[in-house]
């Protein structure tokens, strides 16, 4: 298997993977059937890893698993590439609305164990889909999907998704996503789970007019530790890409984002730009950000901010003076601080898995 | 009924209140005027229970219970409300949210039942219109981009929803223009009756030309120096504080 990336590598400076070095993982064991959320979408749930057929539905556009070459030089992909067994492959035609597909991944089991999930996305031109995806469990455990997404002219994809795994597990998520002219893609993670996680995304604009939303929010408690990782690559003229970050960290959590913005040198009149808010609700909680723009067209808007900060005492007072009890009152400033970043998700089934889950999060921490 | 007794607070080292006595009852309205730094600010702070300000002595009795050994939001439920001379924003948090999520903390907390949207719905646009608000105002932001004038009324409508028993208002050292003055004014009037009383801290008279009060108190360095009916008021603003220490 490829070796884990280390420290060492500027692209993992701030992540240590020696927790998870440092444990056995064996082959996933027979999954029980897990209670699963109930919202009305044709959903594909994975258990430990497989695909369970029976807790599926039939959805037109998915194709079995099929093993695909890798040809990068991304560790985890790598990892992923020689161990992968199970996966979806989407083919949404040239100009087919497929409506909204429930993505579940679900873990469970006693001895720590991994799996390795591959899935492949393609939508055609004028094609368009929103995938939610939800990723749990109980346990030890290492989940290490790969998303690869290719979209046609036009097409428009929304990829939203809550990563709320077992807080004993590893999630370290690759995707990646070549975006041709005037097509959309919009994602949203929202990280809450996980001893350790990272999601990794890279887009490549590759036709004038594509468009890149990669947002997210991160909640962490405890000793968490969760990276949000983005690199945008411009690679044609015209491009506006976005992304708004919002992580908070609680305990002794620690929350990184790294976002770089690549601008080739024919992608004149691109408009990038990132945003990086941290709200750190105690003193141990750390957050590190490091934005990047390469910059290689002399017409371009980009940008980025980033803001580190408490909760307001003035605001909490407020609060707490018109009846509000202090955690429900902090609870409204946390997920006033994530509107930012929620607000562009707007499909409503979505938008209620992901308020579920942020929903209380600061009360039962 | 609010009993304040030999009240000291003070801020890390500082003694600000030294001893206040004090007694509103039910149905009255009480006026406290004072030069700056006297401890004007503090006294509603202390009573309305921010953090920062450590009571040394003393005890503020509310409807029969000492109010200091609770927390702010307790003391808004047992039927208290600051009324801000800075009304704070909130950005990403929704008016009509805020309001109902007090109004039903405070009714939790009452052993009422909690309102659901449309009857909280119901509620508050009765209350918007009594205002003379328009109705927008419960989809924007908490304060976030109001004028003065807005940031007013919106305390109002939080007054008028909630119901206190005892509003403080606190009006120190603000510069409300003509309009928003009548807005306090007529937010406080249209709740004047046998249960509710007010505490209106104020710099100048003029407020008290719209909110008229039953006494008139006079604050400096930390203690109730005068106490008399609403004509010391005028007495006040036409001889200013110097000397009252003294009296």
């Amino acid at each position: 298997m490829t070796a884990l990336p280390t420290k060492k590598l500027e692209a993992w400076r701030y992540t240590d993977l020696r927790p998870l070095a440092s444990i056995e993982f064996s082959a996933p064991p027979p999954a029980a059937i897990p209670a699963l959320p109930e919202i009305d979408l044709p959903r594909l749930v994975f258990l430990n890893g497989v695909l369970a057929k029976e807790l599926s539905s039939p959805f037109a556009y998915a194709r079995n698993f099929q093993a695909i070459a890798e040809d990068t030089a991304q560790p985890l992909a790598l990892i992923n590439a020689e161990t992968a067994q199970d996966g979806v492959t989407l083919n949404i035609p040239a100009g087919v609305d497929a409506g909204t597909l429930l993505l579940i991944s679900h873990a469970s089991g006693d001895a720590p164990f991994a799996f390795h999930l591959r899935h492949r996305i393609t939508l055609g031109e004028g094609a368009q889909l929103t995938l939610i995806e939800i990723a749990k469990g109980e346990g030890v455990y290492w989940h290490d999907p790969v998303t690869d997404i290719e979209l046609a002219q036009g097409a428009k994809f929304a990829h939203i998704r809550l990563q709320d795994e077992s807080r004993e597990a590893f999630h370290l998520a690759t995707i990646r996503a070549r975006v041709a002219g005037a097509a959309v893609y919009d994602h949203f993670t929202a990280t809450i789970g996980a001893r350790l996680s990272r999601t990794e995304i890279g887009a490549v604009l590759t036709g004038t007019g594509a468009l890149a939303h990669l947002n997210g929010v991160q909640l962490l408690a405890g000793t968490q530790h969760g990276d949000f990782t983005t690199v945008v690559a411009h690679k044609a003229p015209g491009c506006p890409s976005r992304q708004t970050v919002k992580s908070v960290l609680a305990g002794t959590a620690r929350g990184v984002f790294q976002g770089r913005i690549e601008v080739d040198r024919v992608a004149q009149q691109t408009d990038g730009f990132q945003l990086s808010q941290a709200l750190l609700l105690s003193p141990g909680a750390e957050m590190d950000i490091k934005p990047e723009l390469e910059i290689f067209a002399d017409d371009v808007k980009c940008s980025h901010g980033a803001t580190i900060g408490a909760l307001d005492a003035e605001q909490l007072f407020y609060l707490r003076s018109r009846g509000i009890p202090e955690d429900q009152a902090r609870s409204m400033l946390i997920r006033a601080f994530l509107e930012e970043a929620l607000e562009p998700v707007t499909q409503p089934q979505a938008r209620a898995v992901l308020e579920e889950a942020i929903d209380g999060w600061w009360v039962k921490q | 009924m609010l009993e304040i007794k030999n009240l000291h607070a003070r801020i890390g080292e500082k003694e600000i209140l030294r001893g206040v006595n004090l007694v509103v009852p039910d149905g009255e309205i009480h006026a406290i005027m004072g030069p700056n730094g006297a401890g004007k600010s503090t006294l509603s702070y202390v009573l309305s229970g921010r953090d920062g300000y450590e009571v040394t002595e003393g005890e503020v009795i509310y409807d029969g219970q000492n109010i200091l050994e609770l927390p702010p939001e307790d003391r808004a439920a047992a039927g208290l409300f600051l009324a801000f001379q800075y009304p704070v924003e909130l950005p990403g948090v929704g008016n009509a949210n805020f309001l109902r999520t007090a109004l039903n903390a405070i009714r939790r907390k009452r052993g009422e039942e909690e309102l659901d949207a449309v009857a909280f719905l119901k509620l508050a646009r009765a209350a918007v219109k009594s205002l003379h608000m328009k109705e927008d105002f419960l989809k924007r932001n908490v304060n976030v981009g109001f004028s003065g004038g807005e940031k007013k009324r919106n305390e109002m409508l939080q007054m008028a929803l909630l119901q206190p028993g005892l509003a403080i208002l606190d009006e120190t050292d603000s510069g409300l223009d003509i309009d928003a003055l009548k807005i306090v004014a007529d937010g406080v009037n249209a709740l004047r009756g046998p249960k509710f009383s007010a505490l209106v801290i104020t710099h100048y008279q003029r407020l008290l030309d719209h909110i008229v009060p039953d006494v008139v108190h006079v604050l400096s360095a930390g203690r109730i120096v005068r106490s008399g009916p609403k004509e010391l008021a005028l007495e006040l603003e036409a001889h200013g504080y110097a000397g009252l220490e003294a009296a």
